[in-house]
């Protein structure tokens, strides 16, 4: 069955790339091993992430930048992420309503993911369905993600170019902007250009951008940009610098470490989970949280605890096998 | 790193968890989505997921998009009164794509002389404006496809003859 549906999706075949793309999003037991061919298959898209407060145009601005890229002949995929309700599990994904242009074009694809459970609102799922995506061949993959601290952050675990979008007039976006996001962004949208201001957003943007010291070494400026993708106005620029970045990525070598930092983060996240499940299986839920009270209560300390609990999966503590750690 | 809690099992089961995902749309050429909205809402507080897809949407753009989206159930929300028009369109084209798995549930203004022909073609629930939300919920959970939930995911059909209409909204 899924040798099958993982030909039908490279030969194109939309059914079959969008159950496989569920399959991996519902951590199908079936999915883990198409997950391998799948990877293999894959490595050639070029990722980029899009990310800024709700409201700021991302959808819009996606949908201008697909349109863009279709005129360069390039086939594209949209993951669109949305949160999932803490309180009732469900979501309502509305991105697609920006995008209804590119209905019926077969070499567009759309998927609307919910963030699910994960903390980040970028689930292991959302990098499994790109990864779905790069096998099926698109040339540019992007993921839109309400940025939302850190979900900002995330991103970079899952893309190779990373675009955030903020609007002007919203000096309190600017600052929230300081904290971790602007050091990830390869690329800045003052969306909304239209409107009064932007040029203003734009100067502070590249005031902020000036005292990141950490930048200097870095051969890649992160242009800004003003886009208007009410009109599509500044979106061209935007594909060329898309296209410009992944020239970088590729020239200065930064590919394979952006690939390797996303491929350590992968691994570390299924072993991690792997602990929890045997820690879970070798205490149980309800002794680790006994564990809890107690050290919460003063009872135990933080290190008396893992120390015994790590003993009891057979491991150490760092503290413990090596005097200097 | 993701967790606080030890409870691994329930981890696993936030991600192994079958969602309901359900496509809102509103065909036809009326502007009035306040309806859908509030469906959509409902459906969402029932936890599922649902894909808002808009106004204004074509037999095509409606069916291209639960295709992408692998959506079990179709929810459409109709005031225009060109379900008869549209209706029969939808289905034929999931029909054509092998599909036919998908519910497709309308509720909106439908009179009751048209009923028998939309269930007729497999369009189920045809709520009518008074319908209780916690109706079409209960009505989708009973009605999707069993399959369709099924873990692992049974394989896919394959579809009919493709039927060539453009899926792009020819809207003026
Ligand atoms: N004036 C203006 N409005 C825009 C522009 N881009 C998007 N919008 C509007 O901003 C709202 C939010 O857009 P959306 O793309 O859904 O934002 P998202 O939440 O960031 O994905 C919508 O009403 C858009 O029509 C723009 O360039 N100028
Ligand atoms: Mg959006």
């Amino acid at each position: 069955m899924l040798d099958d549906l993982i030909a039908r999706l490279t030969a194109g075949d939309r059914r079959a790339l969008a159950r496989m793309v569920t399959l991996v999003e519902n951590n199908d037991p079936a999915s883990r091993a198409a997950l391998a061919q799948l990877h293999a298959l894959g490595g050639k898209a070029h990722i980029v992430g899009v990310t800024g407060s709700p409201g700021a145009g991302k959808s819009t601005l996606v949908m201008q930048l697909v349109r863009e890229l279709r005129r360069r002949d390039q086939r594209v995929a949209i993951v669109a992420v949305d949160p999932t309700s803490p309180f009732t599990g469900g979501a309502i994904l509305g991105d697609r309503i920006r995008m209804q242009d590119l209905v019926g074009d077969p070499n567009v694809y759309i998927r609307s993911m919910a963030s699910r459970g994960s903390v980040g609102g970028l689930s292991s799922a959302t990098r499994d369905a790109v990864r779905v995506l790069d096998a099926a061949g698109f040339d540019t993959i992007i993921i839109e993600t309400v940025g939302a601290g850190q979900a900002e952050v995330e991103i970079v675990r899952a893309a190779q170019t990373i675009v955030v979008v903020t609007v002007p007039g919203m000096g309190d976006d600017i600052q929230a902007l300081k904290a971790g996001i602007l050091e990830i962004a390869d690329c800045f949208c003052v969306n909304k250009a239209d409107r009064p201001g932007a040029d203003q957003a734009a100067a502070e943007l590249r005031m902020l951008l000036s005292l990141d010291t950490q930048r200097d070494k870095d051969a890649w400026k992160p242009p800004i940009l003003k886009t208007t993708a009410a009109t599509g106005a500044g979106v061209p620029e935007l594909a060329d610098a898309l296209g410009r970045h992944l020239a970088y990525l590729r020239e200065s070598g930064q590919i394979v470490v952006r690939g390797e930092r996303q491929a350590r983060s992968e691994i570390l996240a299924l072993l991690y989970q792997a602990l929890l499940a045997k820690l879970g299986a070798t205490l149980g839920p309800a002794h680790f949280d006994q564990i809890v009270a107690a050290v919460a209560a003063r009872q135990s300390d933080p290190y008396s605890a893992a120390s015994v609990i790590a003993r009891a999966l057979g491991i150490a503590l760092p503290s413990e096998d090596d005097a200097t750690g | 790193m993701p967790d606080q809690s030890l409870d691994a099992t329930a981890q696993t089961q936030v991600a192994a968890e079958r969602k309901i995902r359900v496509i809102v749309a509103k065909p036809g050429l009326d502007g009035h989505d306040r309806g859908a909205k509030v469906i959509a809402r409902a459906l969402r507080d029932a936890g599922m997921e649902v894909i808002y897809t808009g106004i204004r949407q074509t037999p095509a753009m409606i069916v291209e998009a639960a295709i992408q989206e692998d959506a079990d159930a179709i929810l459409l929300s109709i005031l225009s009164g060109a379900h008869m028009a549209l209706f029969p369109k939808i289905m034929e084209l999931l029909r054509a794509q092998g599909a036919e798995d998908i519910l497709v549930v309308a509720g909106g203004i439908l009179p009751d002389e048209d009923i028998p022909a939309i269930e007729a073609i497999g369009i189920k629930g045809n709520f009518g404006p008074g319908t209780s939300t916690q109706d079409i919920i209960a009505f989708v959970r009973a009605n999707v496809k069993p399959e369709r939930l099924a873990q692992p995911l049974p394989p896919l059909r394959t579809g009919g003859v493709a039927v060539d209409e453009p899926a792009r909204g020819a809207q003026a």
